[in-house]
């Protein structure tokens, strides 16, 4: 659980963690195995479609919200349920603890609730009185040690066995193993003394159907079952998000939600309770069933029309498992009681702007969530709005409000970057958007070497280089973002020579400026929109075939940020889509566009090794042409394993947490080291710059090259 | 759903690709599945298995690990070996008694509550099976049919091989009916109890059964 104050805390927080082994390497395994047994789950099915489904469906409930809710009511009443609804978690915990009281309980066992979890409904119980147990295994352990979970779905992922085995030796009172299996079953018995005594039971569900008043729940260890059976009362605390209308959609998500989860195709257990079922405690027994409706903001998100997707949300926990800060940090550190990409956004929305500050700023926008979400929500858009959101409440940092004002300017922009050619020399405050270049990097950057401005931009080169091509076979624009532009205009003098020899007629259209992305990532979209529309009208798209572009991020933001930041704009909302819709990264435009032929370039089938970048494998879902050209150009492509994980870099963020992004990167190059290769290719200069430092500051004998150099060094 | 009408007839051979299907995604999560062509056959399969599982205190279930004084006091409770079979037909009952009698075992279909430590074997029918998941659908709104799936640590699953469809949606109707009435616990259960709590490991038998054996009657 994270709960730091501020930023400096929480970076000391996150410094802790990254140096706890045992978990880096339980995250590390799990990253890799969870990614196997996602793409063996999903095999024969079609996942997108699936998603598609479950997203179109939980809209739907969303937008049904309220109606399923007095359904769901009448029906269940009609049955004999007590149905209650809480507006917030101390509300939540009130009606659970009278309920107790009420029925005279003393002991309660619980089954896992994330649910439960976020009203912290446990220790709340304990003042009571009660004396609360869990039963799942994981959440057991953590009660025990007085820990809240570190994942959603394994929420004990961050310990090992020798700490359970020290755990269940005092919990006993005798000496315990490391043996798994016997834990499990110490676990077993231990735990079957407390169900059999229990008075209460407190579930959490992951259904509730409207139709039937049923509620379903998904667990694989039978707790559930037992804590729904064996005592009188049983009780389950339901957020709002999971109304359903019928059983259809509860079972179309019960086909992702476990494969997504676990890799498994369903869990051990999925069970159906409608109405109070009989109770055997005493003759002709029923249960006493309670369902408690949480909202604590849920109502208000369903109907925000930018944040109502936030309900979607399944809680099958593998926005964390794929996400490389979660993999670096862990759960206590990613989140305060949700965990994840959709912890991040939660926190805000149901533990407040304190806890989510912080949070939410540790988020590289690799995309890797996204791309893996039960529910097709898109989280790093979420995340940023949310970061947008806090900064609107709170006030904009100097240094954003100084940067927005910079960034406006073309002129003054690159008129700072220029002087700081001169100097090399920080030139902004110390957390400054500049940072994000390469000049202005303090000591906690050392984990990379970094470049310099360059004495002559691109820009300033345009006018002795541009080619002309007669009879040209397509007419290009260049765009150049602003580190190809300052820091790396050889990678574009390279992609000219290499068009300009396939019959491409290039222009540089000079008004061109940053694309925006870092300002966006800093949540300032006003300043983000600014810059979009100096740039649909200096690239004036309408005289080219396509406006090509060397850094995938810049592509990415082009093509996918452009459209929507400009959606409402009076005029140009249609020639933002016009625009969008010509942008091409570099290798797709040289494999999809130009056929480019092998013929023209020699090679001796040396292996190269690739970085993916997150903006082009998925944010613009180009995976084969970078591979493709590699062997086009007289390489052989030889791919590392985790080809697609982020770098690390992610713009501000390597300057925002250093430390993770050090990390991070130090995985990615063992992978290319394990290759075997002596060179690197990747297309997007952040990516380049982040690997080349690493390299270099290394002293690891391998080379990182921009396609566009890859390309024009095999050019016959 | 009344079940009787179920055992009483012969069982047709049916969709054989579904059958196949189902063992083998049944298999994958360590369910036993077992063909039996008659219902005798299914009953004489548990039996044995119950003779051959031994007794507790040897038990995988762990208990030569110590435990605090209460939960010792409960394992104590569990003495001889039983069999639960709640929801066999009256009369089958007898005879199948009859046998496990022979064998040293006690079989029992009501009072389940008093044996919360464990019994060694729990036999309910399956209403359906779904070959896409290897799951059985079993209605267990009788408290007695709910507890033996859950306390017993071998659950023998007597499934009727036209009774498997190929995904839950197929069935989503009769499911629904069923949750028209004023109450109904319906269960999927899809292999043993499993848990990876710890380290990712994966573990049988957390708190329910730690095998799951299923009859798929009327298949040769
Ligand atoms: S975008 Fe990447 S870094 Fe951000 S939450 Fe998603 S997976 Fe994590
Ligand atoms: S946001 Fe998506 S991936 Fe994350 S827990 Fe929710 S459904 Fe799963």
């Amino acid at each position: 659980m994270q709960r730091s104050t501020t930023l400096k805390g929480y970076r000391k927080d996150v410094g802790v963690a990254l140096k706890n082994e045992f978990l880096r390497k339980a995250m590390d395994n799990f990253a890799v195995a969870y990614r196997a047994s996602r793409e063996n789950a999903f095999r024969e099915l079609d996942s997108e479609r699936l998603i598609q489904d479950v997203a179109e469906l939980k809209d739907r409930g969303i937008d049904q919200m309220e109606a399923l809710l007095d359904q769901f009511i009448a029906v269940a009443t009609s049955k004999g349920v007590h149905v209650h609804l809480a507006k917030d978690s101390q509300q939540a915990n009130e009606i659970i603890a009278t309920i107790a009281a009420e029925s005279g309980a003393k002991r309660v066992i619980k089954s896992k609730s994330m649910t439960a979890e976020e009203t912290l409904l446990n220790p709340y119980l304990e003042i009571k009185g009660l004396d609360v147990t869990e039963t799942d295994l994981g959440e057991w352990i953590i009660q025990l040690r007085g820990e809240g979970p570190s994942h959603m779905v394994m929420p004990a992922i961050h310990l090992s066995r020798y700490q359970v085995a020290d755990l269940f030796t005092d919990v006993t009172g005798a000496q315990q193993s490391n043996d798994i299996e016997k834990l499990v079953k110490v676990a077993r018995r231990e735990l079957r003394q407390k169900f059999v005594d229990a008075d209460v039971g407190i579930s959490g569900a992951n259904f509730a159907i409207a139709e039937t008043g049923t509620i379903g729940l998904t667990t694989n260890e039978g707790n559930a079952r037992l804590v729904t059976t064996l005592p009188k009362t049983h009780i389950a605390l339901i957020g709002l998000e999971k109304l359903v209308p019928t059983i259809r959609e509860a079972l179309a998500i019960n086909r992702v939600l476990p494969r997504n989860a676990t890799g498994q195709a369903i869990t051990s257990y999925v069970t159906w309770i409608t109405g109070p079922a009989p109770w055997g405690g005493e003759a002709d027994g029923r249960k006493a069933l309670h369902i408690v409706f949480l909202d604590n903001g849920r109502r208000a998100l369903a109907k925000d029309r930018d944040f109502s997707q936030v309900l979607r949300c399944v809680r099958c926990g593998a926005c964390a498992n794929v996400c490389p800060i979660y993999r670096m940090i862990g759960g206590h550190q990613y989140g305060h009681i949700y965990i994840g990409a959709i912890g991040l956004i939660l926190t805000y929305f149901f533990h407040g702007r304190a806890k989510a500050r912080n949070l939410v700023q540790n988020c590289i926008n690799c995309g890797a969530c996204k791309a893996v979400c039960a529910a097709g929500i898109d989280l790093p858009s979420l995340i940023k709005a949310v970061h947008e959101k806090i900064l609107g409440e709170e006030g904009h940092p100097l240094t954003n409000t100084l940067l927005n004002r910079v960034l406006r300017s073309r002129k003054l922009f690159h008129g700072l970057l220029r002087s700081t050619q001169l100097t090399q020399r920080p030139v902004t405050t110390s957390d400054g958007y500049l940072r994000h270049l390469p000049m202005i990097f303090a000591k906690e950057h050392r984990f990379r070497a970094l470049p310099s401005i360059a004495e002559k931009p691109f820009r300033d080169r345009w006018a002795t280089i541009a080619p002309s091509v007669a009879k040209p076979r397509f007419k290009v624009a260049l765009f150049s973002g602003c580190v190809q532009d300052f820091v790396y205009p050889e990678h574009l003098e390279a992609a000219t020579r290499v068009m300009a020899e396939e019959g491409v007629a290039l222009a540089f259209p000079m008004d061109q400026s940053c694309c925006g992305l870092p300002v966006q990532m800093m949540g300032e979209s006003k300043a983000a929109r600014d810059v979009a529309i100096q740039n649909v009208l200096a690239m004036a798209a309408e005289r080219y075939d396509y406006i090509v572009t060397l850094c995938a991020s810049c592509a990415s933001h082009l093509k996918k940020g452009y459209p929507k930041l400009l959606a409402d704009h009076p005029s140009l909302a249609d020639k933002a889509e016009r625009f969008a819709d010509k942008v091409l990264p570099f290798s797709s435009f040289m494999v999809d566009v130009l056929a480019l032929s092998s013929a023209n370039y020699t090679g001796d089938g040396e292996a190269v090794t690739y970085h993916a970048p997150c903006h082009l494998c998925r944010g613009l879902g180009i995976r084969e042409a970078p591979r493709a050209l590699i062997d086009l150009s007289g390489h052989r492509y030889a791919p590392a394993s985790e080809e697609e994980t982020c770098c690390g870099f992610g713009g501000t963020y390597s300057s925002k947490f250093p430390r993770i992004s050090a990390e991070i990167l130090e995985t990615k190059l063992k992978d290319f080291q394990a290759t075997g290769a002596e060179r690197l290719v990747t297309e997007c200069p952040g990516c380049l710059m982040q690997l080349r430092g690493g390299i270099k500051q290394r002293g690891i004998e391998m080379e990182v090259l921009h396609m566009a150099e890859l390309l024009e060094r095999r050019r016959k | 759903m009344n079940l009787s009408i179920l055992w009483e007839r012969s069982y047709a051979v049916s969709d054989t690709s579904s059958t196949a299907l189902f063992t083998h995604k049944a298999e994958l999560v360590s369910t036993i599945v077992h063909p039996a062509k008659r219902l005798d056959d299914a009953l004489a399969y548990a039996l044995s298995a119950c003779v051959e599982k031994e007794a507790c205190p040897m038990l995988i279930s762990g208990c030569e690990a110590e435990l605090s004084p209460p939960a010792e006091a409960l394992c104590e409770t569990k003495r001889g070996k039983i069999i639960a079979a709640p929801d066999l037909d009256a009369t089958l009952r007898e005879g199948f008694a009859e046998q496990c009698d022979q064998a040293g075992i006690r079989l029992i279909h009501e009072g389940l509550r008093d044996h919360l430590g464990g019994i060694d074997i729990g036999i309910t029918w399956a209403n359906w099976g779904i070959a896409e998941t290897g799951t059985l659908v079993i209605d267990s709104t009788r408290e007695e049919i709910r507890l033996a799936s859950m306390i017993s640590e071998i659950h023998v699953v007597l499934l009727p091989v036209d009774r498997i469809v190929g995904g839950a949606d197929e069935i989503a109707d009769a499911l629904e009916t069923a949750m028209r009435d004023p109450y109904n616990y319906t269960a999927f259960i899809t292999g043993a109890s499993r848990t990876a709590d710890i380290e990712r490991v994966l573990a049988l038998g957390v708190h329910g059964p730690l095998e799951l054996h299923v009859l798929l009657l009327g298949d040769d």
